[in-house]
């Protein structure tokens, strides 16, 4: 190269400096050391308190969700369903943590109303809606959406769905479309999460969960799977407490 | 204050693909390289080890690899006439963010583009004329052509160790593989993935209406694979957590198992995370680049002069990263001058579920580029006369894995919640496969890239604005490759289908793909590109930009093939030829 102006010596002498003493920025920097493994430093996910009571629904919020979840994934002769899954509780730690606060999303105004294209544009994080949206659904059901006959929840929820239904300031069918997105993370995520309990949704349809190999199983066409469902955690008969 | 640090004889701007490929063949060749990257070290075993990498909520739903909007956004409208808003949540497309970018949650799918992709423009307009081709179509010419970059796809082929059947060696064709294919000079380095039932009933239903279906080249090793670095990867298991994922089992190519290993060691490379770049400074004269100014973790800004800067941001950061630096002549829709952020272009999918009574296909089991594919109706591999449309995609029957919170399809007129919804997927969910289309987008003059006038990031600078809409041409495109899926999900002999066509206007929200193009294209007039066929700068000789933002409108294939042999044709030029006459341009004006 030499029509390169820049020193290679006094680079080299810039990267040993930099690693003995860092940089003012304090920027992680790594030069010449391979990659940067560390024992016990995997991010492994971490599961919910099964035990606790809800810690973001308020009781009227929970008898909402829980009577939401009774009707958009019910029990019947298919098998269990959102409310046996533990879908409500599963709800309420994503209301309390990150995602109910859409810490990951953009949420800086104005916010002008938008086109059907440009998708969610609410000023409301996901666990701000819920609450909102709640309170506007009860008002709007007259009484309590909860106190309301199967059929009668059934009609309310598909006009949510439709978005027929009039609420104060929330969009229902951003809401509705909102809350089924969330029930089917419960009902199919990991059980780590709090729903899914007993991996009832992974029986139903015949999903076998976290599993790592299927090598042996691939060239066996319209044979059925043989092995039961894991989750990440294992299985409950692996496990002390019985999770997942 | 702002700390100005010692220059460096390379700077690279995020540590993506493309990042790390540039910066092993520099470094290999004696340069003093230095990576910025905005994100964090991400690696297999911390990140998204097997004993927890399945795990559909964290890493799809809860997007825990993908950009951090909350950081960053962009705005979006369809067309100029409407106020662009902002992307709050993730929806239509995924970017990467971290080490590795989006190669760590990408499928795998590894495409070479077909020679008559690289002349669009003339080839479309000799052979269907202006009716096809109309004034506001800015599709371009490439400015090379595939036998220029064959060499360069063989090298990120072998590279990721691709798992496939070559369709054309030197120009005899192959049985078996793909016979639309541009002549390669070698087979494939591992053989085709095993293939579940789903795609096997796809080729043969295919074959019988006479199409020529061939396994899909795979960077999922179909066995154990050490590359040219010496780098190893391990046999696939088929999980079905790969697109959206990080590959736990080193099988799925991605820079964390390819390069990283060999590049990390070196003493001339040096990789600074949490450092994110505000702009590209510019010299007084304006006609070259001094360097960056960047952020790091604690907020403090930090100028980083270097010699030569290489942008291997996603597409659309780069973009975004000459806009704001103002590097080249922002493009003006009003009067198609200007070119950066020109010919932003997508691509256009469709899907045909395919529901059988009887046949158990297991499609939980599976890998991210495994399936029978097929390119009868790609690029201008068929006769468009009377079609009203140019371009075309491919037409497959992938198995990438049913994760269940985004795959349980049900029949057309089934309600999405309720017990007749439960009844249908309990009955259907392992007996159901998908043909899935990916069509190609043509440019148009009004769909573009620039500076949104309203909203920011967190550092205060304008977000990047999306102006796009898929055009008619787009629509009928896609129509006919849902037509000519149907047609195949017939001859399965189905219980019934269902046909997903893509309907109305272009819509952020729901996943469609990562294959943002455009926008930074080259080309061999600096009047209609931003970079020339060496993706250099024509502003900034010292500056070479490289990535999709460089397609001049995007084929119906997978983009990173192709990306990945443009990186290294770059990387080829700059060894060979920059370095021998530094800061001139390597093409004429």
């Amino acid at each position: 190269m030499p029509h390169y102006q820049v020193d290679r010596r006094s680079l080299l002498v810039f990267s040993a400096a930099a690693c003995a003493a860092p940089l003012a920025s304090a920027a992680a920097q790594f030069t010449g050391a391979g990659v940067i493994w560390q024992a016990n430093q995997a991010a492994y996910p971490t599961a919910v308190d099964l035990s606790a009571h809800y810690l973001f629904f308020t009781p009227a919020e929970a008898a909402f969700v829980e009577a939401a979840c009774a009707r958009l994934i019910p029990s019947d002769a298919t098998g269990p369903g959102a409310l046996q899954a533990g879908v409500p509780l599963f709800l309420d730690r994503q209301m309390a943590g990150d995602y109910g606060k859409g810490s990951r999303w953009y949420m800086q105004g104005p916010w002008p109303k938008g086109l059907p294209t440009q998708s969610y544009q609410s000023r409301y994080p996901p666990a701000e809606l819920y609450r909102v949206a709640i309170g506007e659904i009860d008002r709007a059901a007259g009484a309590s959406f909860a106190g309301l006959s199967s059929a009668d929840q059934d009609a309310f929820l598909k006009r949510l769905e439709a978005g027929t239904v009039q609420l104060a300031t929330v969009d229902a069918k951003a809401f509705f479309a909102l809350l089924l997105q969330n029930v089917m993370e419960g009902f199919f995520s990991d059980p780590l999460y709090g729903g899914n309990r007993g991996m009832s949704g992974w029986r139903m349809i015949g999903f076998p969960g976290a599993r790592y190999d299927y090598r042996p199983y691939l060239l066996r066409y319209g044979q059925p799977f043989p092995l039961p469902p894991t989750a990440i955690a294992g299985r409950a008969e692996w496990t002390r407490g019985g999770r997942p | 204050m702002t700390q100005t640090l010692p220059s460096v004889e390379v700077l690279v701007i995020g540590f993506g693909w493309t990042g790390a490929i540039i910066a092993q063949e520099l470094a290999e060749a004696g340069l003093e390289v230095l990576a910025l990257e905005r994100g964090q070290w991400r690696d297999t075993p911390t990140d998204f080890a097997t004993t927890f990498a399945q795990d559909e909520l964290r890493y799809y739903w809860r997007h825990d690899l993908f950009e951090r909007l909350n950081h960053d956004s962009l705005t979006f409208r369809n067309n100029a006439s409407q106020t662009a808003l902002p992307m709050r949540r993730l929806g239509s497309f995924l970017p990467g963010s971290s080490v590795g970018g989006g190669g760590v949650h990408w499928n795998g799918q590894v495409w070479r583009f077909l020679p008559s992709d690289f002349v669009a423009r003339s080839h479309n307009l000799a052979r269907y004329g202006k009716a096809y081709v109309p004034d506001d179509m800015t599709i371009q010419d490439w400015g090379v052509i595939y036998d220029e970059l064959e060499p360069h796809y063989d090298k990120f082929e072998y590279l990721c160790g691709v798992s496939g059947k070559a369709g054309n060696l030197k120009g005899v064709i192959q049985p078996g593989g793909d016979p639309f294919e541009g002549p390669r000079a070698r087979e494939y380095p591992n053989p085709p993935l095993d293939m579940p039932y789903a795609p096997t009933l796809f080729a043969k239903a295919a074959a019988g209406l006479g199409r020529h279906p061939f396994p899909h080249p795979a960077a999922n090793a179909s066995r154990a694979y050490t590359n040219p670095l010496g780098v190893q990867l391990g046999q696939c298991t088929y999980c079905g957590f790969c697109e959206k994922f990080g590959c736990g089992n080193y099988s799925k190519a991605s820079a964390q198992t390819t390069i990283l290993p060999v590049l990390m060691r070196k003493k001339n490379f040096t990789l600074r995370t949490e450092s994110e770049v505000l702009r590209i400074e510019k010299a007084a004269d304006g006609r070259s680049v001094t360097g960056v100014t960047y952020v790091d973790a604690q907020g403090q800004e930090v100028v980083q002069p270097a010699e030569l800067v290489i942008l291997t941001a996603f597409p659309l950061q780069n973009v975004r990263l000459m806009l704001v630096s103002g590097i080249g002549a922002p493009y003006d829709p009003a009067t198609g001058k200007g070119v950066v952020g020109k010919n932003y272009t997508y691509q256009m999918m469709s899907s045909v579920n395919v529901f059988f009574e009887d046949k158990l296909l297991n499609p939980f089991m599976g890998a991210g580029a495994l399936g029978m594919m097929l390119n009868d109706f790609n690029g201008d591999n068929f006769d468009h006369s009377g079609l009203g449309f140019i371009g075309g995609g491919y037409v497959g029957l992938m198995q990438t894995g049913a994760r269940p919170i985004e795959t349980h399809p049900t029949p057309e007129g089934t309600p999405a919640w309720g017990s007749e919804w439960k009844k249908a997927i309990a009955r259907d969910y392992l007996k159901t496969a998908t043909i899935s289309t990916h069509g190609a987008v043509m440019a148009r003059r009004g769909s573009y890239l620039d500076l949104d006038p309203t909203y920011k990031d967190v550092l205060g600078r304008p977000l990047l604005r999306m102006t796009f809409d898929f055009s008619d041409n787009e629509h009928r495109m896609s129509d006919y490759l849902t037509d000519r899926a149907a047609e195949i999900a017939r001859a399965m002999g189905p219980r019934e289908i269902k046909l997903n066509r893509r309907k109305g206007p272009y819509d952020i929200t729901p996943y469609q793909t990562t294959h943002n193009t455009g926008g930074a294209i080259m080309g061999t007039d600096p009047a209609s590109s931003a970079v020339n066929t060496y993706l250099q700068s024509w502003d900034a000789p010292n500056l070479f930009v490289i990535g999709g933002s460089a397609f001049p409108q995007n084929p119906g294939y997978n983009p990173m093939g192709t990306v990945g042999a443009l990186a290294y044709r770059t990387a080829e030029a700059i060894k060979t030829r920059y370095l021998k006459a530094t800061r001139q341009p390597l093409a004429p004006a």
